[in-house]
């Protein structure tokens, strides 16, 4: 049979981000795959090293819309390893919580997009609309529903509102009912298990031949984790467990993430009773010249970053890896064989970027008097939103955007 | 004579655009129930009609080295292939009387060409999605047609080897609708699934696939000839439903009240293949194949026994 290739990208409707996979087939079967990344080159690591060692944490926050809490974290565990400071035990709690609430909403956007992947719109509606109340609770811990900008070497940078836990233990408690009801429904559809068990099979051996990381390699039966490894933050005082499951097809993915969403929600609510009062922050005074690396658990897995100092005010060096890099490598052990339907499902771990809000206190210069603090800002973002919700709840603006097309027309 | 004939003609064009509003009114149904199972607002009424205006009024792009007559002429006979079966099925049913004996079969006939103008549009466009993609329409169309005519032979066994669409409807109306038995029931569901695959609506939306082959067979067209190929789906989603209340439920009295009675039953079939729409993920193309060949054929075939023995 005649070989041709199909591209799927460097753009395509089923990847968020330009990356290029060279399908070659016979027919419909795929017979090989080639694999093209670089395509998002920004040049991170050169500007981490033209910043301050505190912006930096900020640069690293723009890597990656989703994951924007993980590269901070192991990018802040990097320079603290190097200064070798001890961070206070209520920014660890923080920085768990964050963390894992991070890894809802991602986990919560996948399955949105997987079942957008697998033509499945109805789960893609759903799973987001289960997504909006973990960045509503983002939105009233932090300030901001995406880019948090919670984490600082030595500690994190904004303190949490104990009074605010009661609520967002209620809202916890209706993100673990959802996914229960999304795990239920999307694990015992048969048509969904025609379409993805078997598929796309990553052996115990191929997944740790190629390295892989997260819930792919936990997928294939590996409890291959960071947060019990070599535990950071507070993962190591709270309750919960490493999610693997048998198989390495598609199913296991998504069954590993699904079941991971319930143990991240139950890390959130432990950390929110177990909370410590005291300081947030260490306080780092000053830079000795030498390496340090860290390393997070992004919801996407291992998050790897390594910096050198020179004893000044910047990394002479910051490496960053992400989960992806490993990852991608293994559609050679899982794609071929297949049809291009299954690559498509196969492929689609690929992530879409956010814009941030920005947020700020008003402060009147003559006086120097907060005339705004954070949390009334706060309240603003949140009124903002629900107002656009409003407004784009409603046909009538719908309406009358379509209307004036029919009239320009 | 001369006169006789333009008059059909002209009834023929005018029940063509009635079945197209139609199609226009059911697309926003399903647009908008759609919208209510994803928990979304969902367009306003004039949706699907602004954006086949909006279609008409952009540019016409052939792409290099596409074959340009058969590329662009290819919309054009799937919306007369269409537009015909859309004006047999309805004059049949405005007035039964007029029609001509083998129309069924004619109708069967019209309604493969849309989806073979498809194919033949998709290859000349020189895409290779779009060439997977109609590789993928031509393996759907043998699996679901295969069902599909033995669902349609099975009625016409039943109504007493009436080949005539306007006479299957009366004899309904004497017997009772070819609905209320066990094959009636068996080939309501295949004829639904069957309409799902010809629509190319999930499950069996395979050859367009906007996630695997960013629309496969339309993926180069664009403007003018993508709005023909809208229209003609379009007048499809409310032929198939038609088709399906003439053969099985009826078909529609166009006197007083029973048009509103009519419309209800056609109204109960778009929100099955709806409801089926937004309740399945995509399937691959060789388990459709496989579905419609195995457990789908096999059914219609003892649904055709079953009518046989007078079930």
């Amino acid at each position: 049979m005649k070989k041709t290739i199909v591209p799927l990208g460097p753009f395509h409707p089923l990847l968020e981000e330009a990356e290029y996979f060279k399908l070659i087939v016979e027919g419909e079967k795929v017979v090989d795959i080639d694999m093209r990344v670089g395509y998002m080159h920004r040049g991170i690591e050169e500007l981490s090293t033209q910043k301050t060692w505190d912006q930096s944490t900020f640069v690293v926050e723009r890597i990656c819309g989703i994951c924007s809490t993980s590269h901070p974290m192991a990018y802040v565990l990097a320079v603290e390893d190097l200064c070798g400071c001890e961070v206070p035990d209520r920014a660890k709690y923080i920085r768990s919580i964050i963390c894992e609430l991070e890894r809802i909403h991602s986990h919560l956007l996948w399955v949105g997009l997987a079942g957008h992947f697998i033509g499945y719109d109805t789960v893609f509606m759903w799973g987001w609309k289960y997504r909006e109340p973990v960045l509503d609770i983002c939105e009233k811990l932090t300030g901001n529903r995406n880019h948090y900008a919670m984490m600082k070497p030595g500690g994190v940078r904004r303190d949490l509102n104990n009074d605010d836990f009661a609520w967002v233990h209620k809202e916890m408690d209706k993100v673990i009912k959802s996914t229960e009801m999304l795990v239920g429904a999307v694990l015992d559809d048969p048509v969904l298990h025609a379409r993805t068990k078997g598929i796309g099979v990553l052996s115990k051996k191929d997944a740790i031949g190629y390295g892989t990381l997260g819930p792919t390699v936990r997928a294939s039966g590996i409890p291959d984790d960071i947060r019990t490894d070599d535990p950071y933050n507070a993962y190591d005082r709270v309750d919960w467990k490493v999610i693997t499951w048998e198989g390495g097809d598609v199913f296991a993915k998504a069954a590993v993430r699904l079941l991971e969403i319930i143990e991240s929600a139950k890390i959130v609510k432990q950390c929110m009773d177990d909370m410590p009062d005291g300081p947030i922050d260490a306080n780092i005074k000053n830079m000795p010249p030498g390496e340090g690396i860290g390393h997070a658990e992004a919801p996407r897995g291992e998050v790897f970053h390594y910096v050198r100092g020179d004893g000044g005010n910047s990394a002479v060096r910051h490496k960053v890896r992400a989960p992806s890099f490993m990852n991608i490598p293994s559609f050679k052990a899982t794609c071929v064989g297949h049809t291009i339907s299954d690559v498509a499902l196969i492929t689609a771990a690929v992530d879409p970027c956010y814009c941030c809000t920005e947020r700020m206190a008003v402060v009147e210069r003559a006086t120097d008097k907060l005339v705004m603090s954070g949390r009334e800002l706060e309240e603003c973002s949140r009124k903002a939103t629900e107002n656009l919700k409003k407004e784009y709840g409603s046909p009538t603006k719908v309406e009358k955007t379509v209307q004036k097309i029919l009239s320009d027309f | 004579m001369a006169v006789q004939g333009i008059l059909t003609v002209i009834k023929f064009v005018v029940i063509a655009i009635a079945i197209l509003v139609l199609g226009l009114i059911t697309s926003w149904i399903d647009r908008k129930v759609t919208a209510r199972i994803q928990a979304r607002v969902g367009p306003p009424w004039f949706q699907p009609i602004a954006d086949i205006l909006k279609l008409l009024g952009k540019e016409t792009l052939v792409p290099e080295g596409a074959g340009r007559n058969v590329f662009l002429y290819a919309p054009v006979i799937g919306l007369a292939g269409m537009a015909l079966a859309a004006a047999l099925l309805g004059n049949a049913l405005i007035s039964p009387e007029v029609g001509f004996v083998g129309d069924v079969v004619v109708l069967v006939y019209l309604l493969v060409i849309p989806a073979i103008a498809l194919i033949i549009g998709a290859s000349a466009s020189g895409n290779p999605m779009a060439a997977v993609g109609a590789s993928r329409e031509m393996k759907l169309i043998l699996g679901y047609e295969l069902p599909y005519l033995i669902v349609i032979a099975t009625v016409i066994y039943k109504t007493g080897f009436t080949l005539k669409l306007g006479d299957i409807v009366e004899t309904q109306a004497l017997d009772g609708w070819n609905l209320w038995s066990i094959s009636g029931v068996i080939g309501f569901f295949i004829l639904l699934l069957s309409a799902q695959a010809k629509l190319g609506l999930v499950p069996f939306d395979i050859p367009e696939a906007d996630q695997e082959l960013m629309g496969g067979v339309i993926t180069e067209y664009s403007g003018p000839p993508l709005a023909l190929i809208r229209i003609t789906k379009t007048m499809l989603l409310a032929v198939l439903p038609l088709l399906m209340v003439t053969l099985l439920m009826g078909g529609v009295q166009f006197e007083g009240l029973s048009i509103l009675w009519g419309f209800l039953k056609y109204l109960v079939i778009v929100v099955l293949i709806v409801l089926i729409r937004n309740t399945n993920p995509r399937v691959r193309i060789d388990q459709a194949l496989k579905f419609f060949w195995g457990p789908v054929t096999a059914l219609s075939i003892i649904a055709f026994i079953l009518a046989y023995w007078g079930l």
